[in-house]
């Protein structure tokens, strides 16, 4: 039998230490250990993107990382992507765009464009589309999503958040 | 999903002592894009998890004009296509590094794992058999090498032996002249394995008109991947002009010996290796031409 370890990492900017088996997945640890829900269970398979976070700096699907691989590593979830005083434009233009409807694929789609964003803060219609393909969405259509990810890009607001 | 201890060795030697105690109890874990999956769905059972990132050799990316690539097996593929000299020296590796999942998966899955899970659809195996990618394995007698198209022994599996695990893989430096292309047929876009892939490279010559040595690959027509010597030989010697490009189609449709799947017949994978063959060959001719 596997015995479980102890595992600590910086998860939104927070020192956390938590106890996991091997052979649970980051996401079931920040879900149900640690109580982080925003990221979802869609698919558990790598294919929809509803559990992503960002990794060192890495877009990531957290269903195909080991929690114990995760030690000592920098974690963004969707809780750790809205500002202080306010939502991340990002967060913002989705509502604007009405980019969502049961909401489910949202925080996938909140962190893997925010992933995009600082990687590239100006990207094009077809980048955007390319990024996003491994993010799905059952109900709204991506043309609200990918509006909404294009219209961040642009705003002042964004500007003033890369400072 | 199962349970199963995990380690997380520093030294290759530590690598092969764990791998070689626990024999088919042990898998290596590289990005775990395809491995989690297949423990998650019991379609692997084992007792030890040996993460292999932690290891100098395996987590290396060194590129120089003179002694060509060396790619740890455990590089995820955005880093392979994120380093500009890499990216420019091996154009197939690329091509196949960027088709791989989606960005999710390229922030972890590796080229290593993509070859030691030896789908027949695996799509760099035909990038890296054009690039004469050779891997580099270590195990309980110590290390050797083998080509890249040697190193697949049928679907889901390799010529890897108990106890040894694919350390890094070896691409040599292009020569002057050289252009390299991987395609792919899918239904959509992104995100969709491979009804066949075909890759080309290509020499020519000063003039960049004539066609020193080339090599072409197919993968997802054949148990495994292919090395279509009979077209890349058919080529040597000739203008780089359509009429090549037609011979090798002819070829590399011949070479292939597909299945009826569910994502496509027999008859039109044939097909596919003709037309991507022409498309992936002259890509790779205009990718010389244009360095
Ligand atoms: C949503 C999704 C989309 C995908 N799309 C594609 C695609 O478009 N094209 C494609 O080709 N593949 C695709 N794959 C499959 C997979 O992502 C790739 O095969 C990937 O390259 C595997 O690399 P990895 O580092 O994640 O391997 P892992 O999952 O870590 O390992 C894969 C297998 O190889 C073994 N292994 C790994 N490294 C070594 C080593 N160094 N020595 C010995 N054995 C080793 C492991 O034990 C395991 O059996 C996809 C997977 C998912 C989940
Ligand atoms: S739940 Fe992880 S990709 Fe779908
Ligand atoms: S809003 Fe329902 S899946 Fe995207």
């Amino acid at each position: 039998m596997s015995e479980s370890v102890r595992v600590q990492a910086s998860i939104n900017g927070e020192k956390r230490e938590f106890l996991c088996e091997p052979r649970q997945s980051l996401l079931e640890v920040l879900r149900d250990t640690l109580q982080l829900t925003g990221a979802k269970e869609g698919c558990n398979n790598g294919n929809c993107g509803a559990c992503n976070v960002i990794l060192n700096g890495v877009l990531v699907n957290s269903c195909l990382v080991l929690a114990v691989e995760a030690g000592g590593a920098e974690i963004t979830t969707i809780e750790g992507i809205a500002l202080k005083d306010r939502l991340h434009p990002l967060q913002q233009k989705f509502l604007e765009h009405a980019a969502l409807q049961c909401g489910i694929c949202t925080p996938g789609f909140i962190v893997s464009a925010k992933a995009l964003l600082d990687n590239n803060p100006d990207p094009t219609e077809e980048e955007v589309r390319h990024w996003l393909a491994g993010n799905l969405c059952r109900c709204t259509g991506y043309d609200k999503i990918i509006r909404a990810v294009l219209d961040t890009a642009d705003s002042a607001d964004m500007q003033s958040v890369r400072g | 999903m199962q349970a199963f201890d995990y380690v997380r060795p520093t030294t290759v030697d530590e690598a092969v002592s764990i791998l070689a105690r626990h024999g088919d109890q042990a898998r290596v874990l590289s990005g775990g894009t395809d491995l989690i999956v297949a423990l998650r769905e019991s379609r692997r059972q084992v007792q030890v998890v040996v993460d292999i990132k932690a290891l100098s050799e395996t987590a290396e990316l060194a590129y120089s004009p003179q002694a060509g690539l060396r790619l740890g097996a455990a590089v995820p593929c955005y880093r392979i296509y994120g380093d500009s000299a890499v990216a420019a020296a091996y154009p197939g590796l690329i091509d196949a590094a960027r088709l791989i999942g989606g960005i999710q998966i390229q922030g972890r899955a590796s080229i290593g794992g993509n070859i030691c899970n030896a789908s027949p659809a695996a799509d760099s195996a035909p990038a890296l058999i054009v690039h004469a990618a050779t891997c580099v394995i270590a195990g309980p007698h110590g290390r050797r090498e083998v080509a890249v198209e040697d190193f697949f022994a049928g679907p889901g599996r390799t010529v890897l032996q108990p106890g040894e695990f694919l350390v890094s893989i070896r691409l040599p430096a292009p020569e002057p002249g050289f252009g390299a292309a991987y395609l792919r047929f899918t239904p959509r876009n992104e995100m969709d394995i491979a009804v066949v892939g075909a890759g080309a490279s290509v020499v020519l010559d000063e003039t960049r008109r004539t066609i020193r040595s080339a090599r072409i690959a197919l993968g997802a027509v054949a148990p495994t991947p292919l090395l279509v010597a009979a077209a890349g030989n058919a080529l040597a010697g000739l203008p780089a002009d359509d009429a090549a490009v037609e011979q090798a189609a002819a070829l590399a449709e011949e070479a292939a010996r597909p299945i009826t799947d569910m994502r496509g017949t027999a008859e039109f994978r044939k097909h596919l290796s003709a037309v991507l063959t022409r498309r992936t060959l002259r890509a790779a001719i205009a990718r010389a031409q244009a360095a």
